[in-house]
């Protein structure tokens, strides 16, 4: 059973995205690092990329796979965490804290395109 | 429907991530692919490759039909030693990648990769110049433990003295009760043994395996840290680094090729390509700009592509992105700059000394 906090909202593409001070911080839930297993480098866009709600803004990879990243949310990329270059295994120990990947400044209010926690819970089944 | 190995039950109770391997259900991790990896680079790790096939050849003549085979020269074994060689086509490329064990001029089993066992049977049989091949591998499951430990957890469960058994070696005798042939073979650069023993008694030997090296750090191990151990080590993985479009002297195996007994299956082709000059070679680079290199991504120079990386990953002891990847022969020599494409950009790559990882 994976960590699935309330306050967030979820993609169907197992990322997630926290609303704080008018951006999103976003970040890929329990399950997908446990699906990634060992997480070993992350691309991340660069800081004013522009980002499109259900495209890709990025890859991450563990010893075997490479995945996309798929944003949550549009809008302008205001910061990425830097320290994942050094430590990518934060996003398998920590995926809602250390783990988190970019900070976005939204261009779109609408975020109804996400699910809340129930329904992304029942999604894994 | 996947075939299953007689551990499936067991591997599923450790919680164990299965996927299809070749078209047989195998574990990839238990609990993650790094911490297994340094168990085995540090303790001791159990994997199981029961999928791998066993051929075996018995009968008056078996070395010699076997060595019309393969492109290592088996008489020049003692009984009882293991081989690494080539099963190769006529034009050279590699049909598999296989290890022989003598156990006489009279008997030799010759373990093959999973997704090339019936490929290799057929090929063998209709090849074979005296004694005929037969198919045993549904008579044996694999064990490898594998590890600087490994001698140390196997040696009170059993009367052979491991001492004697050298690397490429191989003896018969029971292991925690059960009739097994020990060799000192492995994949992951590490001493360890293989395990040969009978299907229905595989869970009685993983389970003692697993109880004597616990104290000793021996983790389970799945594919993933066996493709992780075994590409610091440059191991050719077929399908990957070796197919049946690339010949040994490519892919660095000369040493496997001995032009010098008497023939073999694909040896003129090779005398060939040797007296013209190899074109192309299988090398191991380190990426000096970011990123990983992964199975057929691109390989350039000055914007051209000329080659291809076959493995790749991030070693996880070399603690660097590490590849593997056939390159012009001028681009060989270790020190030979070029870049690999990651996802349309160009990451520079450096070719260094292999095997990337050397024990201690």
């Amino acid at each position: 059973m994976g960590n699935y906090p309330g306050n967030l909202k979820y993609t169907k593409d197992h990322e997630w995205a926290r609303a704080e001070n008018g951006r999103y911080v976003i970040g890929v839930t329990d399950h997908a690092q446990s699906a990634l297993g060992d997480v070993v480098y992350v691309e991340l866009p660069k800081v004013g990329a522009v980002l499109t709600a259900g495209g890709t803004f990025g890859t991450i990879e563990s010893t075997k796979a490479v995945s996309e990243l798929f944003a949550p949310v549009s809008g302008k990329v205001v910061k990425i965490n830097d320290a994942l270059a050094g430590s990518p295994q934060n996003v398998n120990q920590d995926p809602y804290g250390q783990g988190w990947l970019v900070e976005v400044e939204p261009s779109d209010a609408d975020t109804s395109h996400l699910i809340d926690v129930d329904a992304y819970t029942k999604l894994l089944g | 429907m996947s075939r299953q190995t007689p551990l499936n039950a067991a591997h599923r109770k450790l919680g164990a991530r299965m996927v299809d391997f070749a078209g047989w259900d195998m574990p990839v991790q238990y609990t993650s692919v790094i911490g297994e990896h340094e168990a085995v680079r540090t303790a001791a790790g159990l994997f199981d490759v029961s999928h791998m096939g066993e051929i075996e050849f018995r009968g008056p003549g078996a070395v010699d039909t076997v060595n019309g085979l393969l492109t290592n020269d088996l008489s020049r074994c003692a009984d009882g030693q293991a081989l690494y060689a080539g099963l190769l086509n006529d034009e050279g490329g590699f049909v598999d990648d296989v290890v022989a064990y003598r156990f006489s001029a009279e008997h030799v089993l010759v373990c093959v990769n999973a997704s090339n066992r019936e490929k290799d049977f057929a090929w063998m049989s209709s090849r074979a110049r005296g004694v005929k091949p037969v198919d045993r591998s549904e008579d044996f499951a694999q064990l490898a433990l594998q590890g600087p430990k490994a001698a140390a957890i196997l040696q009170p469960l059993t009367q052979v003295d491991l001492g004697k058994v050298g690397t490429y070696r191989f003896t018969e005798g029971t292991v925690a009760g059960v009739a097994c042939i020990v060799a000192r073979t492995g994949y992951t650069g590490e001493d360890g043994f293989e395990l040969y023993c009978p299907p229905g008694q595989a869970e009685a030997l993983w389970n003692a395996l697993l109880e004597a090296g616990g104290p000793h750090g021996l983790k389970p191990a799945g594919l993933g840290a066996r493709d992780s151990l075994r590409t610091e080590m440059k191991y050719a993985l077929y399908g990957n680094d070796i197919d049946d479009g690339h010949t040994p002297l490519e892919a660095g195996l000369g040493w496997i090729v001995k032009l010098d007994k008497a023939d073999f299956v694909g040896k003129s082709a090779l005398e060939k390509q040797k007296a013209a000059g190899v074109p192309r070679k299988l090398v191991g680079f380190e990426l000096t700009g970011a990123g990983i290199p992964r199975h057929g991504y691109p390989i350039l120079k000055d914007g051209v592509r000329v080659g291809e990386v076959t493995s790749g990953t991030l070693g996880p002891t070399v603690k660097k992105p590490i590849g593997i990847g056939y390159v012009p022969a001028g681009l060989a020599a270790e020190g030979s700059t070029f870049e690999v494409e990651i996802r349309g950009r160009p990451v520079a790559a450096r070719v260094v000394k292999t095997p990337f990882w050397k024990r201690a």
